[in-house]
């Protein structure tokens, strides 16, 4: 007869037992991975220390300090090509932020726009619309920017034919020349009564909705913040004896001298930036709308409110909880599509780098400095996000 | 009051009404949706205007002013500039276009070895085609066909130095071909490799946890174009020194490793829609990890996120566009490249290049898109609320 009884169970740790065990697999696998990534790193530092030695390549961000020798087109700040290589990167950075701003509230206003036609009951704005996502969504970014640059900006007539515009602009292949405004003694008044202007509509709003919460009268918020914030730097204009001139670019016989100018690398990288990244806002604010459940709709008409006031009421606040958290990765998008202005030539971040990359040989650094801000913007917007999303949840029981 | 006296029953049903006017007809149809109150027709009219002032005059600029044939720029210039088209012209200069095919889709591949790009062309579509068909059979050994023995096959038949075959250095590939072969290399390292670091970042160990969010994070936050600088003169320091890498190897790594890091956060979107009671039920038969995310997790986790992988699909698909930054030749890059070639140098010549070449992109983008559209109506099973 067989003995059926059953083994013994093993006493103490054999081997066996050890190997599956859940909590020593898992501290073993990751000794393991500690000691294969960490090997990694070493071989690699070696192999970049030889490489360096044998290239006569001085690490280290010393070089940052040394004399670029490189003309930028477009500066912000003053810059020269006796300025530093650190210089060079920052007017850069300063290009991407200015690309990336002024991209971000174009493609806002167009993908609203389209957005909304989409959803219109109108057919054939509705197909208009749709025709618009679908192609600028299924084209690359690189190719709008070169159909811009090569294909609209470079065909326009040159500077002797140059198309005139209403109120002294000019356009020709070497960009947009407009009457370029020069402030006068005092003009910083202004600009800060803009700034008060703004802080005191916020002051009135949050009187006005305590108010409104106490005794249910209403005010007037919105139209009395406009006339807060065109009045008052008017007023302030005004007082001040109007301390601005124009400097009107005036056409010669061969060039157009004066005002300012915006170059078509700008212009062709702002205009495919927009109209690119339009087409993804578009679709979020279609989907954050229609994301709002017809019983809300529904339920505020019940209650007897008007049209208008059910959208702003009850629709918009329900919609922009859905649409806010992917349209700021469609804003992270532009400002890091807004390094393609390299393949045009706009001296942005990775340009200008690139070309002190050419010329110092510091690929390490330069590419590291690329990595840390272009990671502290994408970073500094999430941590933004999520304190936003924590005050816009729904607050459940 | 007396209910019974009933005066009339009909015994038998009446037929249809036809719908209302307002529901059938064209008229009805116009009145519904064209200009149903005053704003409506105020918009009608805008888009109406947006239309006639688009459309005719780009198909006259495309099609009708356009110029389809000839050898050189002559066609395509004004006899001011020295071609044949009279002062003021402007059109699409197609001539140049089909002049250029098929170095727009081979680059400068040798032209008496291009049937070997024909025919991985031939191949991938022979395999790619019943592999996206729902209904056709043996989809494992497809697969298995497509993404392992094809792309050893097509590395063989387009580099060369085996059975005979003349070597063509990767410098000589270009255009379409350049394109393709990044996204399909792109697509099939990024999906498995973005399920590895989704899978990690949900870890339970630290280590790897730490290591895969710092890896999806960083390639998330910086843009393509620094990962391809990276990959373009960091690889070549990172390697001891003599070890060379082919500059179309490093676009390949950088393009795939950035995309997977897309991936990997569409797959954990899948990840996180599994009910817990999915990991605890496969826990508790007993079966391996592995066998619980192959068997029960990934498939429910992949089919809720096919719209995000595809769309992860068609960015990479238009990432490639971003190698011609550093001077490589895919389908833009080659485009381009002929502008500045003096036999077809003319105004027209850019813009009729672009247009070509972002119809190609388009073609293909499109086709993704509704592609995935059509499978998630395929694979919807209903569970869905």
């Amino acid at each position: 007869m067989a003995d059926y009884s059953a083994p013994a169970p093993p006493s103490g740790l054999t081997f066996r037992s050890l190997a599956y065990d859940p909590k020593i697999r898992s501290i073993v696998f990751q000794v393991l991975t500690v000691v294969v990534v960490v090997g990694i790193v070493w071989f690699i530092g070696q192999n970049v220390a030889t490489n360096l030695a044998r290239s006569n390549t001085a690490s280290g961000y010393d070089f940052l300090y040394g004399r670029s020798g490189f003309d930028i087109g477009d500066t912000l700040i003053a810059y020269s090509s006796n300025s530093t290589y650190g210089r060079a990167i920052m007017v850069g950075f300063l290009n991407t932020l200015l690309v990336a701003a002024v991209g971000i509230v174009t493609a806002t206003i167009i993908g609203f726009i389209i957005g909304l036609g989409r959803l219109s009951h109108n057919w054939l704005i509705a197909k208009l619309c749709t025709v618009y996502v679908e192609v600028f969504r299924n084209i690359p970014p690189l190719l709008v920017i070169f159909f811009w640059y090569s294909g609209v900006l470079r065909a326009l007539p040159n500077v002797r034919d140059s198309l005139e515009m209403p109120f002294n602009i000019f356009l020709n292949n070497r960009g947009l020349i407009f009457p370029k405004p020069i402030w006068g003694e005092g003009a910083w008044l202004v600009a800060a009564s803009v700034v008060v202007a703004i802080i005191a509509s916020i002051g009135i709003y949050q009187w006005a909705s305590n108010r409104q919460s106490k005794t249910g009268q209403q005010f007037p918020v919105i139209w009395t913040a406009v006339a807060l914030v065109i009045g008052l730097p008017l007023l302030t204009f005004l007082a001040l004896g109007s301390p601005l001139t124009f400097d009107i670019p005036v056409a010669g016989r061969f060039n157009l001298t004066g005002g300012g100018t915006v170059l078509p690398e700008f212009f062709a990288l702002y205009l495919a930036l927009s109209f690119y990244t339009a087409a993804f806002i578009a679709e979020i604010i279609r989907a954050g709308i229609r994301g709002v459940p017809k019983g809300q709709t529904e339920a505020s008409t019940a209650l007897g409110l008007q049209p208008n006031m059910t959208t702003r009421l009850v629709v918009v606040p329900q919609a922009m909880r859905i649409i806010i958290p992917p349209l700021t990765s469609q804003y992270l998008n532009l400002t890091k599509n807004s390094s393609l202005g390299v393949a045009i030539g706009y001296p942005e971040l990775v340009s200008t780098g690139g070309t002190t990359m050419n010329q110092t040989g510091q690929a390490i650094e330069i590419v590291s400095i690329w990595i840390i801000v272009y990671l502290s913007i994408s970073l500094g917007t999430s941590l933004l996000m999520n304190w936003f999303n924590a005050k816009m949840a729904l607050v459940e029981r | 009051m007396n209910t019974s006296n009933i005066q009339y029953i009909r015994t038998s049903m009446i037929d249809q009404a036809p719908p209302p006017r307002s529901e059938s007809s064209v008229a009805g149809w116009i009145r519904k949706n064209l200009v149903a109150t005053p704003k409506d027709v105020a918009l009608t009219i805008l888009a109406l205007l947006v239309i006639f002032a688009i459309v005719p005059g780009a198909l006259n600029w495309l099609f009708i002013q356009a110029s389809w044939f000839g050898p050189d720029r002559t066609v395509c210039t004004t006899a001011a500039q020295g071609g044949i088209q009279p002062d003021g012209w402007s059109g699409a200069c197609w001539a140049f276009v089909q002049d250029r095919f098929s170095q727009f889709i081979f680059g400068r591949y040798p032209l008496v070895e291009r049937w070997r790009p024909m025919l991985v062309g031939l191949m991938m579509v022979a395999l790619l085609i019943p592999l996206l068909i729902p209904k056709a059979p043996r989809k494992g050994l497809n697969a298995l066909l497509l993404f392992v023995i094809f792309p050893i096959v097509a590395f063989f038949l387009l580099h060369g130095g085996v059975f005979g075959l003349r070597v063509v250095e990767t410098p000589l590939w270009g255009g379409l071909m350049v394109t393709l072969i990044l996204s399909f290399v792109g697509i099939a390292v990024s999906l498995p490799l973005g399920i590895l670091l989704a899978l990690g970042r949900r870890s339970e160990m630290p280590v790897v946890k730490i290591l895969c969010v710092t890896f999806i994070e960083v390639v998330r936050g910086v843009p393509l174009i620094t990962v391809l600088f990276m990959a373009n003169v960091m690889l070549p320091l990172f390697l001891p020194t003599g070890w060379t890498f082919d500059n179309f190897l490093r676009a390949l790594i950088g393009v795939a490793l950035f995309a997977s890091a897309y991936m990997a956060e569409v797959i954990r979107g899948g990840l996180q829609a599994i009910p817990k009671g999915q990991f605890e039920g496969a826990d508790s038969l007993g079966l391996s990890y592995w066998q619980k995310i192959r068997l029960i997790i990934l498939p429910q986790a992949i089919k809720l996120v096919i719209p995000g992988i595809v769309n992860t699909f068609i960015g990479l698909f238009k990432d490639t566009s971003l190698v011609s930054i550093i001077g490589m030749f895919d389908l833009l890059g080659i485009v381009r490249l002929n502008f500045t070639d003096t036999t077809w140098i003319t105004p027209v010549t850019p813009i009729t290049g672009l247009i070509f070449a972002g119809f190609i992109f388009w073609i293909f983008c499109f086709g993704m898109s509704r592609y995935s559209a059509f499978m998630e109506r395929h694979l919807d099973t209903g569970l869905k609320r």
